[in-house]
């Protein structure tokens, strides 16, 4: 599914990925931990096609198809999803019309047929009562006046809407409360599947309780250096990345 | 203030310059040729333009002249909805037409204002002068669609009676030089006007908007909300002058601009003034101009939108503020799908 190989990338002059290498298998979901500034978020925008983010070396593909040479919404319509950090407020687009809008274009870009309005509406309201959203929040301007939790949420409901085959959850926990965090977990959970895979970035081991990962690999000064089962998770998060990270230096 | 240049296209000497303080940013004199001939009559256009799904009477002028081949008419107004509509099919000349409107006393009207131009390098002039008796509403709404090399002003005096209420909403798409231009005398008295604006300029289009208020009176309220965008050359001209006079107390009078400089082409100018004369008032006027949000921009795109329409999606979000203030809900709705459609056409 994802391959990424020996990739370096800079913004401006700094190189922040300084070769790291990974592949994540169809079907399974991965988690991406190290301490802040290790380049965590550099990897989901690289991935998502964020400009100003400089590949200098390096390849990523999805199965087998590159990804670094598409515009961002060329890379949506392959099935790739970033869910962000911090989700943008969009003043003045209702978030029904954003995520209509979203689902058409990914479906013309794929040579598929529209999405008919009927349908639309009682996918999105399905969607929606799973996530306990209210679904009159989705007819206000996108993200605008929406909680942290609900923020999340909505990019849940995006990515159910969207149904990418490459999910990227950068720092998903960040600003959720417990209940928010388990609501937002199943979400994730649910999409699990066999043609589908996961890259769940995160700062810390609590998200990893509730999306259980069959990798863990750790990312400190732009390279992975080291890579472990769901145990690695507990190790990192009761030793700290100190002693982890020396060892692998 | 200076007096006002009564623009007459058979006398070069009328035409504005730089050098009138209120045409300082559209050069009229440079824009148009020096002799303009008249343009040639065409029949009348098939009643509809625009406008057409919003049911209502239509006075129509093509190339100046009204279907029994006037110059100037007059519309007594005392309700429901009434097309006029400026349509020119000329290659250069140019025409020359006067409206008069009155809005009965406590009646509640629509006026459809709509200038729709064919063919090429004309030069149209038309001159509306507005009385609202005591307590009449009367919302405007004026759309411009005119080839890139045409010169075209539409110029209006407002007069208010007391408790009158005028609303205005202007979408220019710009021209060689397209210019709309508003003078309200104001006399308070619990007269309310609201004067709002959209441009939308691409290539060289060059689009001017003026407005001049004065609040005589106490006691009277305005609000104005412009915005709009140029890329590529194109060029926007926002004046707003406000003036409260002594004695014009318990004013409220707001006026914002906020525009969005696309390329590095592009040029907007500015000029919010206001004057005031009188105390308790509640005046505020604010102006922006700035550059569409990068990563909103990347948000949008990553969910699969390509970025001509994540564009238009944030540009048509930006001006749709203006729209929503627009009463009508039939008019608006065509407001918003004619601004959608260009607002796609230019990203």
């Amino acid at each position: 599914m994802l391959s990424i190989h020996n990739l370096h990338v800079s913004i401006g002059e700094t190189e922040i990925l300084k070769g790291l290498s990974l592949d994540v298998p169809a079907g399974e979901v991965h988690a991406v931990m190290g301490p802040n500034g290790a380049g965590k978020s550099t990897l989901s925008y690289t991935l998502a096609g964020r400009p100003g983010y400089e590949v200098t070396t390096g390849t990523a593909t999805l199965d087998g198809e590159d990804l670094l040479s598409l515009a961002p919404d060329a890379r949506a319509a392959r099935g790739v999803f970033l869910s962000f950090q911090y989700p943008l407020e969009i003043p003045g687009v209702p978030a029904i019309t954003f995520l209509r809008t979203a689902v058409n274009a990914q479906r013309k870009a794929r040579g598929e047929p529209e999405m008919g309005a009927p349908e639309f509406l009682k996918t999105v309201r399905a969607a929606a009562v799973e996530l306990k959203m209210d679904f009159d929040m989705l007819r206000r301007g996108l993200n605008v006046g929406f909680s942290g939790g609900e923020k999340k949420r909505m990019e849940i409901l995006q990515m159910a809407m969207l149904a990418p085959r490459l999910l990227i959850l950068d720092e998903t926990d960040s600003g959720l409360d417990i209940d928010a965090l388990r609501i937002v977990a199943e979400g994730v959970n649910a999409m699990r599947s066999p043609q589908r895979s996961m890259l769940v970035i995160t700062h810390y081991q609590r998200l990893l309780d509730y999306i259980v990962p069959d990798r863990v690999h750790v990312l400190a000064g732009g390279r992975i250096v080291a890579s472990g089962d769901a145990d690695l998770a507990r190790l990192l998060e009761r030793e700290g990345y100190d002693r982890i990270v020396a060892e692998a230096a | 203030m200076n007096a006002p240049v009564k623009l007459d296209l058979r006398d070069v000497s009328t035409f504005p310059t730089r050098r009138d303080e209120a045409w300082r940013y559209s050069d009229f004199r440079r824009a148009a040729p020096a002799h303009i001939e008249v343009a040639g009559p065409v029949a009348s256009p098939e009643p509809g333009g625009l406008f057409a799904a919003v049911h209502g009477d239509e006075l129509a002028f093509a190339n100046g002249r009204t279907a029994d081949g006037q110059g100037r008419a007059e519309l007594a107004l005392e309700g429901g909805v009434q097309r006029l509509r400026f349509v020119t099919d000329a290659n250069g000349g140019g025409w020359q037409a006067q409206v008069e409107v009155r809005v009965a006393e406590g009646a509640r009207a629509t006026l459809l204002e709509t200038y729709e131009g064919q063919g090429a390098a004309y030069v149209a002039s038309a001159h509306l002068s507005f009385v609202l008796e005591p307590g009449a509403i009367l919302e405007r709404i004026v759309l411009f669609v005119e080839p890139a090399d045409a010169v075209s002003v539409s110029a209006a005096d407002v007069v208010l009676g007391a408790r009158a209420s005028f609303s205005q909403t202007v979408v220019a798409t710009g021209a060689k030089l397209q210019r709309h231009e508003t003078n309200v005398i104001h006399p308070g008295q619990g007269a309310e006007l609201r004067m709002d604006s959209v441009y939308l300029l691409g290539g060289a289009r060059h689009a001017d908007l003026t407005t001049a208020v004065v609040h005589a009176g106490a006691d009277g309220k305005t609000s104005q909300l412009t915005k709009g965008l140029a890329t590529e050359s194109g060029r926007a001209v926002f004046q707003g002058r406000i003036v409260v006079e002594r004695g014009a107390d318990q004013t409220d009078a707001r006026m914002r601009h906020d525009a969005l400089l696309l390329s590095d082409r592009a040029e907007i100018d500015a000029k919010p003034e206001l004057q005031i004369n009188a105390d308790d008032v509640s005046c505020a006027h604010g102006n922006t101009v700035g550059a569409l949000d990068a990563m909103a921009l990347f948000y949008i795109q990553s969910r699969g939108v390509p970025e001509a329409e994540a564009k238009a999606l944030l540009t048509q979000a930006f001006v749709g503020e203006v729209l929503e203030r627009i009463e009508h809900e039939g008019a608006r709705a065509i407001v918003q799908a004619f601004v959608a459609e260009r607002l796609e056409g230019l990203m």
